[in-house]
């Protein structure tokens, strides 16, 4: 560190100072030797980045998947994961994944990476905080790479071609989980723990509130913001202090629901999941919930891909969104203590979603400040943009968006 | 509102089973940190060995079907972080605040990896004492299911204040942290103390991690930590190395950790963010009101991080 | 580092020596470490080699993440020459973060990008190192300890930077994740030509070597390492202990504040929960391992900024869960700590003379 004024250079050190290096140049090439092989891998995955057509041909379609947390949190991110894991199933068809990746400059470097690297030609990077600007600005970069974000945020016009939204409106899903909610409450008293108060959360919200109104139009919904996707502990208290003030069903949109719901369980009080299928946390309480169907979603867009359609000439939609009936979400199915009427009623809902003659944001819609968001007579398509810039709690909602 | 609904008593009744709850884990790192201090050294790995001891209970717990078993592991998994860190600062030149955060670094990192199969299942959870069984509130009865590692840590602390004034060991490490050259004067051997210490604290701090995933939230993940076991550093100055204060700081961390979400359910929701720092600014205050700057904070281990 | 007059080649050839053999040894570990969970440990060598070093594509990844990490070092580097721990650097950046977009909201297309980018660097400055002053301050007036004041103030930083960009500063578009307004375009720091790197790694750089020269080459360093060496021998010598204090925890909190600027500048555009990305804690690490010494600083920013890189082929290529890079960053730190302890006790390296032990700076709490 300190090799100012250093004229004086005894002859046995030098001598060691040789050998050293040469010992450590020896076992730096060793290394060197043995990896010859993977770097010779790297090489042609970098080509085929490069070259940026991985589609058809005998050549097999790289997808790359990235998680902003671990990809087994029982939650968001490994619901993403499984269907990472089920299109790596179909032929000809490679997945590369990278968890625990923030949203810095470290995100950026693992999409490029993922091109050049391991020649993956299509990239789903997850999490809602990738988009602006990390995706953005390595789509520019990569032209003939396809992105697939999760989210509602392509812009016409303004987002390169190459990227294409999609997104699973959990609307419907969570209208019926919440009346399955209201039906089965006995105190007509709903609990929500939410982490922050951004649009999809308040879209999850909304609709399991209006749901629970349709059927008992006096319910109210408590609603409890912990502030971060992940906060166990906070979670927990949450939804004890939410017992503690008489709620008996809870529903949640936190990225692991696996505390809210084994602690409702623990109150003995009911619970209504979200992202996956958690009946068995809970087998006495858990209603019903809105789980993605990720592999299902994946899987048709690897068919698209495969038969040579892309995001660039429009041949795959730059925004595509799907409920039920599209199967990009499902409803968990129904806990033990959902009554039969219920099962019913609530099916019949579903149904009608399905078909189009039940709407969930069918005016009037007021907040719950009173103001009217959405005018009587109107009917808000779910894939309607105006929801897509939703930021207010429909009446019934207990709580504030502010922070 | 039902009949038994507590209303705005929610608030005081979430804050007080918080602090049974949620401050737990506080104490049983921090009476660990605490021990670890008096013998001179500091531990701020402690964090990573949290995070090993709440994997560990789990997955002991899960696969044996032991809830105490898991405890038990916890508590040596601990013990051999522990083993790493006294090892390591006792070497000359090697700075404890240094190897603490690379231990924080290594210690989640063998947790997360170690702990890849043991988020999904859900392990055998520690029994709890009913003691609100004579109430037909739920909400009390919930409040008063009081877990055995609380009463354990309550009881842990008067202990710990007899073993350092009264027994010999203890006065062995007072005199290590106190004065190294009056320890060695005493025939102490300096090392096989602080060696003791920073192994017995870390193996309180693996059993603080078993009271994150077996008792309370009662899941492993890998965000079930939200700084516990750094918070806990903290909490041994602000107790002044006392534990008995080391337990009611700890109570007030935990209940200040329900403050928000309770607050939140009786419809306060302005600012819960800042809400959410209030335990560390509370703890900052009070550490401005009560120091001083022409005197060493009373109670601080005489060699306390000087590397002697 | 007093070094007398006559350097001896033993001491460089071992600074040199001991953490290259660290770094070879916790590879080793390593290795056997990867070839239990399954993997080929050559092949994760040559992956490591790839990722982080191989090419020049790969070594801008390892200098993008080196780049922050130098200047959050120097928020600890320091203030350690005057004897305080300060473990505050997340939260310093978070901090000069919220500063820069401040200034950059208010001056962003009123002014030339120039002045708005000088604007933005000096509201970084000013406040990441009022926030370590802060710290400075309350250890020098109320005795209060640096580092857990410095921890707790990491905490009070964050909270804040959430409530602002969740409520008075929140881009009400930012509906995805709450954020700041952005800056303009235009005023964005840009990348150094043919590279994409941005101009963090210059400021890192520079700031660097600034310290380096304040701290050994100025009488204010000298007089802020004679009082690290002892405050009661500097206070009889007239040393201002207190002026010090707080000009080395200014300085320090500034460096951590520029980095947050220039994530704010260079990376995001705004400001939002991304701030808060652990580059405060990584740079910690990086200040003990440099022993303090800004130069060496910019070395071992570049390892680590290596190490990460790293971490993605790990899990890509080799299948390892993602937490493998935390084991690995944990052995390659530990060992590299315990070469510390054997300088000047390896016998080969020993040559005519004693080596003075080089000062540590005690923690005092």
């Amino acid at each position: 560190m300190s090799t100012r004024r250093s004229l004086y250079l005894p002859r046995r050190q030098v001598i060691r100072g040789l050998l050293a290096t040469t010992a450590f140049g020896v076992t730096s090439r060793l290394v060197g030797c043995s990896s010859a092989p993977e770097s010779d891998a790297g090489k042609t995955g970098a080509e085929t980045g490069g070259s940026g057509s991985g589609s058809g041909g005998d050549k097999p379609l790289v997808v790359g998947f990235i998680y902003v947390g671990s990809k087994d949190d029982f939650g968001f991110n490994q619901a993403h994961a499984e269907g990472a894991a089920a299109i790596a199933k179909l032929p000809g068809v490679k997945i590369v994944e990278q968890a625990n990746v923030p949203e810095t400059t470290e995100v950026q470097e693992a999409m490029r990476n993922m091109i050049e690297q391991d020649g993956a030609t299509v990239l789903v990077p997850t999490s809602f905080g990738y988009f602006d600007p990390h995706i953005v600005k390595i789509a520019g970069e990569f032209p003939e790479v396809q992105f697939f974000h999760f989210g509602a945020l392509y812009q016409e016009g303004k987002t390169p071609k190459n990227i294409g939204s999609f997104f699973g409106d959990v609307d419907e899903g969570q209208y019926v989980a919440g009346r399955v909610a209201a039906q089965t409450s006995k105190k007509g008293k709903l609990g929500f723990v939410a982490a922050k108060p951004i649009t999809p959360v308040l879209r999850n919200l909304n609709s399991f509130v209006l749901g629970a109104r349709s059927v008992k139009p006096d319910i109210k919904v408590q609603v409890i913001f912990t502030g971060d996707w992940s906060l166990p502990v906070k979670e927990a208290e949450a939804t004890n202090s939410l017992a503690d003030q008489g709620v008996d069903v809870i529903s949640m949109h936190v990225d692991s629901p696996k505390v809210v719901i084994e602690t409702a369980e623990k109150r003995g009080i009911y619970s209504s999941g979200f992202h996956a299928v958690q009946s068995s946390l809970a087998p006495k309480g858990y209603l019903t919930g809105t789980a993605w169907d990720f592999p299902s979603v994946y899987t048709q867009y690897v068919e698209q891909i495969k038969s040579g359609k892309k995001l660039m000439d429009g041949s795959i939609p730059h925004l595509t969104r799907g409920g039920l009936k599209e199967k990009f979400v499902k409803l968990a199915p129904y806990g033990a203590a959902v009554s039969d009427a219920t099962k019913k009623d609530a099916d019949a809902a579903q149904a009608k979603l399905v078909d189009g003659s039940l709407s969930v944001y069918e005016g009037e819609i007021k907040d719950n400040d009173g103001k009217s968001i959405i005018a009587a007579g109107k009917d808000l398509k779910i894939t309607d943009p105006a929801l897509d810039k939703m930021d207010w709690l429909v009446a019934g909602a207990l709580g504030k968006v502010g922070g | 509102m039902a009949a038994e609904t507590v209303g705005w008593w929610g608030v005081p009744l979430a804050i007080a089973a918080g602090t049974m709850r949620g401050g737990t884990p506080f104490l049983f790192v921090s009476l660990g940190e605490c021990l670890t201090e008096k013998s001179g050294k500091i531990n701020l790995g402690l964090e990573g060995t949290l995070l090993t001891g709440a994997m560990s209970a789990y997955a002991i717990s899960y696969l044996s079907g032991s809830p105490w078993l898991g405890v038990l592991m916890a508590g040596v998994a601990g013990m051999v972080l522990g083993f790493i860190h006294a090892w390591l600062t006792q070497q000359p030149k090697v700075n404890d605040v240094a190897v603490g955060i690379a231990m924080i670094i290594f210690g989640s990192g063998i947790a997360f990896f170690l702990g890849k199969p043991f988020i999904q299942p859900s392990a055998p959870q520690l029994p709890t004492f009913d003691l609100g069984g004579w109430s037909n509130i739920s909400s009390l009865q919930e409040a008063l299911r009081i877990s055995p590692l609380f009463l354990l840590g309550v009881a842990l602390a008067p202990t710990m204040t007899w073993f350092f004034k009264s027994t010999r060991w203890g006065l062995f490490i007072r005199a290590v942290g106190d004065s190294p050259d009056a320890a060695l004067a005493m025939g102490v051997s300096i090392k096989k103390v602080r060696m003791l210490s920073i192994i017995a604290g870390s193996f309180l701090a693996g059993i603080g991690g078993a009271s994150l995933s077996l008792y309370y939230p009662g899941i492993w993940s890998e965000r079930i930590s939200t700084g516990q076991g750094l918070m806990a550093v903290a909490l041994v100055i602000f107790a002044r190395w006392q534990p008995m204060q080391c337990l009611y700081a700890s109570l007030l961390f935990g209940g200040a950790q329900a403050f928000g979400p309770a607050l939140q359910s009786v419809g306060i929701t302005q600012g819960y963010y800042l809400f959410n720092a209030a335990p560390y600014i509370l703890t900052l205050g009070i550490m401005i009101l009560t120091c001083s700057p022409t005197r060493t904070i009373s109670g601080a281990p005489g060699a306390l991080g000087s590397g002697s | 580092m007093q070094s007398p007059r006559r350097q001896h080649w033993g001491k460089t050839l071992e600074s040199i020596c001991l953490p290259v053999g660290a770094i070879l040894f916790s590879l080793v570990l390593f290795g056997i470490f990867c070839s239990v969970a399954g993997a080929n440990p050559f092949e994760v060598y040559a992956s490591i080699h790839k990722a982080a070093f191989g090419n020049w594509r790969s070594f801008q990844n390892t200098l993008i993440r080196a780049a922050p990490l130098m200047l959050t070092a120097l928020c600890t580097a320091l203030p350690a020459r005057l004897g305080l721990v300060i473990i505050g650097n997340e939260g310093a950046l978070v901090m000069g973060g919220i500063g820069a977009i401040i200034v950059g909201l208010g001056l962003g297309g009123n002014a030339p990008p120039l002045v708005v980018q000088i604007g933005m660097a000096l509201a970084g400055l000013l406040f990441g190192g009022l926030w370590i002053g802060a710290v400075g301050a309350l250890r020098h007036y109320r005795g209060v300890n640096e580092t857990i004041s410095s921890l707790l103030m990491n905490y009070i930083a964050i909270a804040f930077l959430n409530h602002l960009v969740n409520g008075p500063m929140k881009d009400p578009s930012s509906l995805n994740k709450p954020s700041s307004f952005p800056i303009p375009a235009v005023d964005m720091l840009g990348v150094l030509p043919g590279t994409r790197i941005h101009y963090g790694l210059i400021y890192g750089i520079v700031a660097c070597v600034i310290a380096y020269v304040l701290i050994q080459r100025t009488t204010f360093g000298f007089a802020a390492r004679t009082a690290g060496g002892n405050i009661r021998a500097a206070r009889i010598a007239g040393l201002p202990v207190g002026k010090l204090t707080m000009a080395i925890c200014f300085l320090a909190g500034s460096c951590a504040g520029l980095a947050g600027m220039v994530e704010v500048a260079a990376v995001h555009g705004r400001a939002n929960e991304s701030l808060n990305a652990g580059y405060g804690y990584s740079g910690i690490l990086v200040a003990f391992i440099a022993r303090y010494n800004p130069l060496a600083a910019t070395v071992v920013a570049v390892l680590l900024g290596g190490i990460l890189a790293s971490g993605g082929i790990l899990q890509r290529v080799h299948n390892l869960p993602d937490a493998t890079v935390l084991v690995f960053q944990g052995l390659v730190f530990l060992v590299v700590m315990y070469s510390e302890s054997l300088y000047s006790r390896l016998a080969i390296f020993k040559e005519r003379s004693e080596i003075k032990p080089t000062r540590q700076p005690a923690a005092v709490v």
